[in-house]
């Protein structure tokens, strides 16, 4: 019997945020230029499988994903138990920076999706300087909740099932059946009340279209990439905060959702390639 | 064509095995015309059209026909496609207790997109 492994290696590190002892799930693969990937709210890492297994892609780039605490194989931190998980942009923005900063990355491309996004427009925003580019798929600036919360975290709703309901017709059209699958199982093993955490940043606390026309790209190139059967961000919405920001580029793909890296990367690496290609011989 | 719904639902042996804790009975609108789906045990009992006079049932989903029209066709456009992309653009409401609906939502979706020409997935 034969097997095969992919050059994706995985570690755990330990990292003091916000004053706290955090065991952090980190993965990476390739070498070059690093491409720090954010997931998105309530999944893991794993949605950028495809990109660490795409030779184009790693063969001039060190793509790193990292669980964010409480996701994944990332450990909510000790105490976790008598809390209630909500995200805020301060708290993403220092986690993020600090990573950076333990894994010594110096100036990396940073992609984000969703509240990946999101963040991807706050720090192009406020740490221009740190970032080499950045690529924000599924950005925008705002996005008004559309149900009741609370339906993702109470006893009679089973989380992982609603979460993925959720999110399923997020997946553009076109996704084939093995990876939209496994796109919704990351949803489904969210742990409890971890994916209505990360929307309190995404629907309340992260709205951002009060600031986002400051950004300058001329301080860091700033690409933003959305799926055309995105209901949670749409299209409109990516074009609007690109039309606000003077030397934005955007791209709206079509037939992809809302998780292009994880629902379909054959058809979203022609997209994101030529990208890389320009960050790369700027 | 909404009466089709018991037998597209009832011949998907997965669809009705992951419903087998669902036992209801939702209205559902499509403009003007009402419908009652009686489910017992994720198996469609019966989808009776109005006009009633007291209907009883757990929650109600209702929208214009256009809307419903473009959700049923085999690809639909973006912002159609799914259930909850009509109700992001306010143009379905769901009314009543929605923990029935939340709870299964997939089944919901999954039943209602078996009204499509090709019988997709939601």
């Amino acid at each position: 019997m034969s097997v095969t492994f992919e050059p994706v290696i995985g570690r755990y590190m330990h990292l003091d945020l916000f004053g706290r002892p955090h065991r952090i799930y980190v993965e990476e693969a390739g070498s070059g230029t690093p491409l720090l990937c954010l997931h998105t709210a309530g999944s893991d890492g794993r949605q950028y499988r495809a990109l660490m297994n795409d030779a184009r892609v790693t063969a001039r780039h060190r793509v790193i994903a990292f669980d964010m605490p409480w996701h994944g194989k990332s450990s909510p931190p000790p105490g976790w138990h008598n809390e209630e998980y909500q995200l805020t942009s301060a708290q993403y923005t220092t986690m993020i920076l600090e990573i950076m900063t333990a894994l010594e990355l110096d100036r990396p491309i940073a992609i984000g999706c969703s509240i990946g996004g999101r963040i991807a427009l706050h720090l192009a925003l406020e740490y221009p300087e740190r970032f080499r580019a950045i690529i924000g798929l599924q950005a925008g600036a705002h996005v008004d909740p559309y149900y009741d919360l609370n339906f993702l975290h109470r006893p009679d709703v089973h989380g992982g099932e609603v979460g993925a309901a959720i999110v399923s017709g997020l997946v553009g059209p076109d996704a084939p059946d093995a990876e939209r699958w496994e796109t919704l199982w990351h949803y489904m093993q969210g742990g409890p009340g971890v994916f209505k955490g990360d929307l309190y940043f995404y629907k309340l606390d992260g709205d951002i279209r009060g600031r986002v026309a400051q950004i300058d790209t001329r301080k860091c190139p700033l690409f933003l990439l959305s799926g055309e059967y995105d209901y949670s961000c749409t299209p409109e919405e990516t074009l609007a905060v690109a039309n606000s920001i003077p030397g934005c580029e955007v791209t709206i793909m079509k037939g992809l959702g809302h998780f292009p890296m994880s629902e379909n990367p054959a058809e979203f690496l022609p997209h994101l390639l030529p990208v890389l290609e320009k960050i790369g011989s700027r | 064509m909404i009466e089709t719904l018991k037998a597209r639902v009832n011949a998907d042996e997965a669809l009705v095995r992951r419903g087998r804790f669902l036992t209801t009975t939702f209205l559902i609108e499509v403009g003007l015309t009402a419908w009652l789906i009686q489910i017992f045990e994720g198996r469609v009992v019966s989808v009776t059209a109005g006009p009633f006079v007291m209907p009883s049932s757990s929650f109600a989903l209702r929208a214009a026909e256009e809307e419903w029209q473009k959700f049923w066709l085999s690809r639909p456009p973006p912002g159609s496609n799914d259930l909850m992309a009509l109700i992001k653009r306010r143009v379905l409401k769901a009314e009543g207790n929605l923990q029935i609906f939340m709870a299964n939502l997939r089944y919901f979706k999954e039943a209602l997109a078996k009204l499509r020409q090709a019988g997709a997935g939601a």
